[in-house]
């Protein structure tokens, strides 16, 4: 087990050097007008050529790497080039708004899904299997945008109409700051990211569920005389578990994708839509920045998949 | 792979007869491809040959789309800034003139959404076709020779497949600017991974076959091997997966051209019409609504076809739909 884990952070730690060689090389490789956009368009060459010189830009690129690096490692991820503050800072404002949205947004995605699986496999081509799997292929066809548009349509403005003024339009209210205001504030980003994925997540319990209530230990465990809610919630789900585990693993870096537009539909300045900002912006620090945490988020999270495999399958073994 | 299913339409000579598949005698379906024993199948599932209907439908409508604007006389990018606006200024609803309102510059929404089915399905099947065309090959590469060769593409395939699709999207877009090529492209770069992860799984199991074997033994060239003899074996998950690829590719270019980064104005797109919709929704819901269920109707149909081809292919998938007599089929 230890050893696993060791093995584990390493390969991860070569990853996450590896992400920050290729995110160079790209910028290295794209034109890039920061200096320009900066400066205005009346600025002379020699203003640019400073402009380039006080970020550091007109240094060869190992350098700049080198020092990123160095400076990295100290936990200095550079200046927002356009507002002048620390990138740590700029992510300390927007990690909050996307960790209240993509953690709200999983746990529901969680419980909808595996929930709508189950019991989806225990009746299978019931009539209740049938309509969870009519709307399971009805939100997996839905865009997570328009999902978005059309809650802010119902949900905020039909209801506002209505004269129900329970959703806001959009926006965000820190949790310390208004506990109810951050969970109206957030109730519809969450169904937005969870609905779509709830319905993979629904298809994907149903198979594994009904390939696992056929194995030779739940006949067992039936014959026993156990219960059928305990074969099913103890004894199957334990193991029908483990493809959901690997796909919740993978999604962690497709959340970003949810995430982004749903900050873009309900407002919110979230680390998605920070990033969207400063691409286009090409504001390579807070770029570099983001990805970074990305990347570990998602390394991460692939070392606790690995690990919750062994708690949730006896047969897996880690090694 | 789609003209083989083609092929074999009802009007066909030698047409598919649904009731010989029920026959007990061998001798009957002898002779039939998978591809023929597939579309048999699907032929009986209705859901898919509704949605195959609808898919059907929004091709003629795109195909149409001058027809449609002319027969209308309103083009798609016409400004009726007298009669399509309100005396405020604001999109117009419904009216016997333009029968789904107007936009926010007094388009006529209903060519647009004509229109916009165009873009839709063309980058939708463009993009997945390069796809698939690239991740097969790539597949059968890797899986065949194997070794070095195999494990440099397969690290390539998991590396495009970890990175986060619309963050690298967005990154790609902003340095070479928005346009339609860029868009397919886009789409198809992030695409092609899965498809020969899947490809790539195939081929290693049947690179170890006897008719390999065969095939090697008489002296037929790398090539002929990856591509006459493996090639029709990975045809069934190809053609399941490019199916389901289409509806994946089409939310795709919606999300991009909503984010302002797809196919750029003013070609008329569904994702760019909702874009427009988030600052009119509250005085224009025909403006959101309609282009929504227009992009709606059309993922559901490609995916409720696919999952029906899915399950021609595989009779023991994740079944959607089930008849009651095939339920009775896979009791026995």
């Amino acid at each position: 087990m230890i050893r696993f884990l060791v093995r584990r952070v390493l390969q991860g730690l070569l990853v996450i050097w590896f992400i920050t060689l290729i995110l160079f090389a790209t910028f290295y490789i794209a034109p890039s007008n920061v200096a320009q956009t900066l400066g205005g368009r009346q600025a002379t060459p020699q203003t640019i050529a400073l402009i380039n010189q006080r970020l550091g830009l007109d240094r060869p690129l190992y350098e700049q790497y080198l020092s990123f690096v160095g400076n990295a490692l100290r936990g200095d991820l550079g200046y927002d080039y356009y507002k002048q503050i620390p990138v740590t800072q700029v992510i300390a404002e927007a990690l909050p708004k996307t960790l209240s949205i993509a953690i709200g947004a999983a746990i529901i995605w969680l419980i909808i899904g595996v929930t709508n699986g189950v019991l989806s496999a225990t009746r299978p081509r019931s009539f209740l299997d049938r309509g969870l799997t009519v709307f399971a292929l009805f939100f997996y066809s839905m865009p997570t945008f328009l999902l978005g548009l059309l809650l802010l349509f119902f949900l905020y403005f039909q209801l506002t109409l209505a004269g129900v003024k329970i959703f806001p339009a959009g926006g965000f209210v820190p949790f310390s700051a208004s506990p109810g205001q951050w969970l109206l504030h957030m109730i519809l980003p969450w169904i937005t990211v969870a609905l779509v994925s709830a319905a993979a997540y629904t298809r994907l319990t149903r198979t594994s569920m009904l390939e696992v209530l056929g194995e030779d230990y739940i006949r067992t465990a039936r014959s026993k005389g156990l219960s059928e809610r305990r074969v099913v919630l103890r004894h199957g789900l334990r193991s029908g578990l483990t493809p959901v585990v690997t796909q919740f693993g993978i999604d962690v870096a497709g959340l970003v994708g949810g995430v982004i537009v749903t900050e873009q539909v309900f407002s919110i300045d979230g680390l998605g839509r920070t990033s969207v900002t400063a691409i286009t912006q090409q504001d390579q620090p807070v770029i570099i920045g983001i990805a970074l945490l990305g990347t570990v988020a998602v390394v991460v999270a692939n070392i606790l998949v690995d690990i919750a495999y062994a708690f949730l399958d006896p047969r897996v073994r880690l090694n | 792979m789609t003209t083989d299913l083609a092929k074999h339409d009802p009007a066909a000579p030698e047409p598919i007869v649904p009731d010989a598949l029920e026959l007990e005698g061998e001798s009957r379906i002898e002779g039939r491809t998978p591809l023929q024993l597939a579309w048999a199948k699907l032929r009986r599932d209705k859901v898919a040959m509704v949605s195959l209907v609808v898919i059907a439908i929004i091709i003629i409508l795109a195909l149409a789309a001058p027809l449609v604007a002319s027969l209308v006389g309103h083009g798609p990018d016409d400004q009726y800034r007298q009669a399509g606006l309100t005396p405020a200024g604001l999109p117009k609803p419904p009216t016997g003139q333009f029968i789904m309102g107007t936009d926010d510059l007094g388009r006529d929404l209903f060519v647009r959404i004509i229109y916009g089915s165009r873009i839709s399905l063309l980058v939708g099947v463009l993009s997945t076709l390069i796809a698939v065309a690239v991740g097969v090959v790539i597949g059968i590469v890797a899986g065949y020779f194997g070794g070095i060769v195999d494990t440099v593409l397969a690290r390539l395939i998991d590396t495009v497949l970890s990175i986060p699709f619309l963050l690298a999207a967005i990154a790609i877009v902003s340095i070479s600017g928005p346009s339609l090529t860029v868009t397919v492209i886009v789409i198809a770069f992030f695409s092609w991974s899965s498809v020969a992860r899947i490809v790539r799984g195939q081929v290693l199991s049947i690179r170890e076959r006897e008719y390999v074997e065969a095939a090697r033994s008489l002296g037929a060239s790398d090539r002929r091997i990856m591509f006459v003899d493996i090639l029709p074996n990975v045809l069934a998950p190809v053609i399941v997966y490019t199916t389901l690829l289409i509806p994946i590719s089409i939310v795709s270019e919606a999300t991009l051209s909503f984010l302002g980064l797809g196919v750029p104005p003013p070609t008329a797109t569904w994702g760019g019409m909702l874009d427009g919709s988030l600052n009119y929704y509250r005085v224009a819901y025909w403006y959101l609504l309609f282009p929504g269920l227009a992009l709606l109707i059309t993922t559901l149909a490609f995916n409720l076809f696919g999952d029906g081809v899915r399950d021609a292919f595989d009779p023991r998938s994740d079944r959607l739909f089930a008849t009651e007599s095939e339920t009775e089929d896979e009791k026995k």
